[in-house]
């Protein structure tokens, strides 16, 4: 018995419906696990943008403070983390952050935040951060392009925006994006 | 496949046995009348669907993203976020009980109003979708208010909003305890009242 | 007894069922492959042995349940010791781990039965079903071992467990789930017979005679499933609705569908030798739609994408199974099935051609409901936004396809075999146009909208259509005396098709009633009166009653129409303070034609001038969805009953089969 070739094409569909389906969902199972793509992370610049023009108080003290100049004036690239003492995932962030700031100068903005939270909440296991500004009104992160906290910038010297995340920062994501990008600019 | 089917030509003999070029055409008729049935049905099919999707899609919003691109005022939509702590006022007019409350992604807040009772585990500081419509300013008309039966249940959408404000990450386990939220809540609105 | 059912016994039995279970499924193969019939006799043998140790590995964690043995972490985690014995008892399948033990056990019993029942069948054929059935028995219990074990103990056990959620001791909770699952099960043996026959490379009609009541038998469950989860949600949440387009229920909806288009097709090989192939994918179907929503809607890609981070080595496991069963038997329909005998093709006017465009306008509805279920997830993965699907869609979808399908069902069952004529059958049929003529008008001036006044037309065309193929096929015509004499006569499946047919009339009159509903959300004092159309609810007082764990609001309701008292209702409202739980008592007073339906919210103010939320719906005809589901149920069971439908092929059957000379070939 011959069989045509579009009898066993038709019999194939269902089989590769079935497979297209499951292949995405196996792509997005995978993906999800290595923490490579997550279904609800927001855009991330494409890193030619300049810092906006911005300057702030320091949590501590008038020195601790920066400003956009201070920023792109830096000869190396510098990390700017936006935390919050009320944010969850940001106390999680935290060991992940003392591990990266042996490694590149990390500068934070705390945002929307009580000076005293602030300071209490960065204080309690070590501070992490060389300087740290305080964004009280949230202006400054509106300005940056903050959907929420943490969120972390790559500033390279000339003040670029060499790399923004959306999500808490750990070991292997710092490892895998952004110190490459570091490592790259003289 | 060895034994012969039984299947074939034998149970047409009813038919009369005219000549095997009419007996063809109408295997052949009979079969597009087949295909046409299917490919008619699915073309409906397609075309109610992707009228349906045009008109009838609801997209869920966080109060930011409502302020920042405001819909349509006929538009529906499911606006999903937190119930800010001691925001719940309630009135009466005539004889319908109104409640209005406000709810929070940690960026913007957006005044609701509902007509009707609100579920059992509305709580103030907890997680809601509300559906209805954007009326502008700070209005919002919700038709439905869900909150979902289980504590630690957190609407898909809600998570997702929360998590795009930094207040809560799947990675870091489940959801955090509605006492926690309360303060986050209040501690977020406090931050934008100071704008 | 606590030394006969523990839990590590139970875990022991359940690795032992999984051993039994993959012994099931490579034995009777490779018997069938080699001709060696002692294997193929061993195959009832071990799902009965199967059965027994999943059974005993179930009764042991009922028994850890029920003796309170916290130091088990399912039972400290969803029971209590202030509990009901029922609920303790109830709770254990109310939790993932152990609705995925009843889950094997269902499986298990489902190849008990075919065991048990299928002793007609052709050796071969019985060994092959009974070795996929325990394939896929398999796959379950590993996964149950694997990455949901209901045994895992907790060190140290605490002294009481934190399963007191009061929302989830419902008797429709609580035996919902495996009426629900017998039903999802149900369906794996039509996929074993489906895949039984692509490796053999037959399918005849005699395949579609064996088939056809295991399906059925699924679907009755499936249908009751659905109905009592249905009914569920309509009385415990509150809102007055009865289904809410969530995945979860779609997720019941779709196998349901696929399902209903199985049962009809399953006729036309039966009796035609036709739609073989299309069966055979059917029934893959109908199970593969089973397993891929439940467990889709259960390790979160529908409800929450997170879900399956939390648990990746779940849903890995998961997608593994799905691959393997679903893939597996697509990939055997795709080289098999090419290779089997074409069917006959039929004219369109005739009982095939109808129940063809029954399988294509079912089958329109499964993919409309799949797109509406898998659209939201899927658009978010590829564009970011979040939206949601809901009643609008689906409504503005399902209902005009589900209309032409209520239509040809009236005409489908009445036309003969092979050819028929519509114009006789139309004149069999004016009666029922005519009454579905009336309902139209009526509907224009009675019913909102034009999808209800035409659902209402179009269920009561039906319900008459099925009425007038009863009268005539008994002979009401002919008098008396002629009925007295068919009436012993005529089959139950006849019966059967007719009363389920009813039933679909049934269930859309109610969903058509309650699109009528009204209701008012309101704030009285008591004593204060609301008007409703013709209704007037009273609000005549409000009691306090304390419970064993929790305190009751409870309102007295009285509801007149001119004047006369018709009905009292006593909503309530508890509160589980120990729980920081309000659950909402909705009170129901219904006389089958309408439902008076009240709920209790928040309360204001003390004393004299306290005020009381109240939800009060007025539901015509809400009581006949569910009713409608029970008919079709029976009707499904009716045909069961069938002398023809037996499990498995009467003698007669079994000698003019085709499948006799290949039993006896694999014993030379």
């Amino acid at each position: 018995m011959t069989i045509s070739t579009r009898r066993r094409l038709l019999m194939t569909l269902p089989v590769a419906g079935a497979g297209l389906a499951g292949f995405g969902c196996w792509r997005m199972l995978s993906a999800m696990q290595d923490g490579s793509f997550d279904p609800h992370a927001i855009r991330r610049d494409k890193g030619d943008a300049l810092i906006p023009d911005f300057a702030l108080p320091g949590l501590s003290g008038p020195d601790d403070g920066f400003d956009a100049a201070a920023l792109s004036q830096n000869a190396k690239p510098v990390l700017v983390n936006f935390f919050a003492s009320w944010c969850i995932p940001c106390v999680a962030e935290m060991a992940a952050l003392r591990e990266i700031a042996r490694q590149i100068p990390l500068w934070g903005i705390a945002y929307k935040d009580k000076p005293e939270d602030a300071r209490r909440f960065i204080t309690r296991d070590g501070s992490p951060y060389e300087r740290v500004a305080l964004d009280r009104s949230g202006m400054t992160a509106i300005d940056w392009g903050v959907s929420g906290v943490p969120e972390s910038f790559l500033i390279v010297p000339g003040g670029r925006i060499a790399w923004h995340g959306a999500s808490a920062l750990d070991e292997t994501l710092f490892r895998r994006e952004i110190l490459p990008l570091a490592n790259a600019t003289p | 496949m060895t034994v012969p089917s039984s299947t074939g030509t034998s149970r047409h003999s009813p038919e009369p046995q005219g000549s095997r070029h009419k007996r063809r055409m109408t295997r052949k008729s009979r079969r597009l009348w087949l295909v046409l049935a299917c490919l008619g049905c699915f073309a409906v099919a397609t075309g109610l669907v992707l009228n349906a999707f045009s008109s009838s899609i609801v997209f869920f919003m966080a109060p930011s993203q409502v302020l920042k691109a405001p819909p349509a005022s006929d538009r529906v939509i499911r606006l999903g976020g937190m119930v800010v702590a001691g925001s719940l006022r309630r009135s009466l007019e005539g004889q319908t009980p109104i409640n209005q409350f406000e709810v929070t992604d940690g960026q913007a807040a957006i005044d609701v109003r509902y007509e009707g009772i609100l579920p059992d585990l509305f709580r103030e500081g907890q997680s809601v979708v509300a559906l209805g419509t954007y009326r502008g300013g700070s209005a919002f008309i919700a038709s439905e208010v869900l909150a979902k039966h289980d504590e630690t249940y957190m609407p898909k959408e809600v998570a997702a909003a929360l998590q795009r404000s930094g207040k809560w990450d799947p990675r870091f386990g489940k959801p955090p305890s509605s006492e926690s939220l309360n303060s986050m809540a209040r501690g977020a609105t406090g931050g934008s009242n100071g704008r | 007894m606590s030394s006969f059912f523990g839990p590590e016994q139970g875990h022991y039995a359940l690795a032992f069922a999984c051993v039994l279970a993959l012994t099931q499924c490579i034995l009777p193969l490779w018997g069938a492959w080699r001709g060696q019939r002692f294997l193929l006799d061993l195959a009832p043998r071990l799902a009965f042995a199967q059965l027994l140790a999943l059974a005993y590995s179930f009764l042991s964690l009922i028994a850890c349940a029920v003796q309170d043995d916290f130091s088990v972490q399912n039972v400290a985690a969803n029971s209590a010791l202030s509990k009901p014995l029922l609920y303790k008892i109830t709770g254990v399948w109310g939790n993932h781990e152990g609705s995925v033990l009843l889950w094997a056990l269902i499986l298990a019993l489902c190849g008990g039965a075919v065991a048990l029942l299928g002793r007609g069948l052709p050796l071969i054929l019985k060994a092959r079903v009974l070795a996929i059935l325990g394939g896929v028995s398999t796959g379950f219990q590993l996964f149950c071992l694997l990455t949901s074990n209901p045994f895992a103990r907790i060190w140290p056990a605490p002294a009481d467990g934190q399963g007191m959620n009061p929302l989830l001791q419902d008797p429709g909770l609580a035996f919902h789930p495996p009426v629900l699952y017998t039903g999802y099960v149900g369906f794996a043996v039509p996929f074993a017979f489906a895949v039984a026959a692509l490796i053999e490379g037959r399918v005849d009609a005699a395949w579609g005679r064996w088939v056809r009541p295991w399906a059925v038998a699924a679907w009755c469950f499936l249908t009751c499933g659905i109905a009592m989860g249905s009914w569920w949600s309509y009385y415990v949440l509150g809102w007055g609705g009865y289904w809410f387009w969530d995945p979860v229920e779609n997720a019941s909806l779709i196998p349901w569908l696929t399902g209903t288009a199985l049962v009809h097709s399953a006729i036309v090989v039966e009796k035609r030798d036709a739609l073989r192939i299309w069966t055979v994918l059917l029934a893959i179907a109908s199970f593969s739609f089973s397993l891929s929503g439940t467990f889709l809607v259960r390790s979160g890609i529908l409800n929450s994408v997170h879900a399956f981070a939390n648990d990746p080595a779940r849903g890995v496991f998961i997608l593994g199974l799905l691959a393997l069963v679903i893939g597996g038997s697509l990939l055997l329909f795709a080289w098999r099935a090419p290779g089997l005998a074409p069917g006959g093709i039929f004219a369109p006017v005739s009982r095939e051609g109808g129940l063809v465009l029954n399988n294509i306008l079912l089958c329109a509805l499964c993919a409309v409901v799949v797109t509406g279920t898998m659209y939201p997830p899927f658009m978010q993965i590829l564009t970011g936004r979040t939206l949601s699907v809901g009643k609008p869609f689906f409504d503005a979808t399902t209902i005009p396809l589900a209309l032409p399908l209520m239509v040809a069902m009236a005409l489908g069952t009445m036309l003969p075999w092979k050819r028929g004529n519509l114009r006789p059958l139309l004149r069999r049929l004016r009666v029922a146009a005519l009454v579905a003529l009336m309902a139209l008008i009526a509907g224009c001036f009675l019913l909102d909208g034009i999808l209800p006044i035409l659902c209402a037309a179009a269920a009561l065309w039906v319900i008459m259509a099925s009425l007038t193929d009863l009268a005539a096929r008994l002979g009401l015509r002919d008098g008396l005396s002629v009925v007295r004499q068919r009436l012993p006569r005529l089959p139950r499946a006849v019966w059967g098709s007719a009363i389920a047919h009813i039933g679909v009339g049934v269930t859309v009159l109610g969903i058509t009633g309650m699109s009528q509903a009204r209701h008012a959300v309101v704030e009285i004092g008591i004593g204060q009166t609301i008007h409703q159309g013709a209704l007037d609810w009273r609000l005549v007082s409000v009691r306090r009653e304390t419970g064993a764990n929790y305190k009751a609001l409870v309102a007295d309701l009285t509801v007149s129409r001119h004047g006369r008292v018709i009905a009292t209702l006593h909503p309530s409202r508890r509160d589980f303070t120990s729980q920081h739980q309000v659950t909402t008592d909705v009170a129901i007073r219904t006389n089958l034609l309408r439902d008076l339906y009240a709920a209790l919210g928040e309360s204001r103010g003390s004393g004299a001038d306290a005020r009381y939320v109240l939800r009060l719906h007025n539901n015509p005809l809400a009581p006949w969805i569910w009713l409608g589901g029970v008919i079709m149920a029976f009707g499904g069971a009716l045909s069961l009953a069938d002398r023809r439908h037996r499990f498995g092929a009467p003698r007669k059957a079994r000698d003019r089969s085709a499948h006799a000379p290949i039993v006896q070939e694999s014993r030379s």
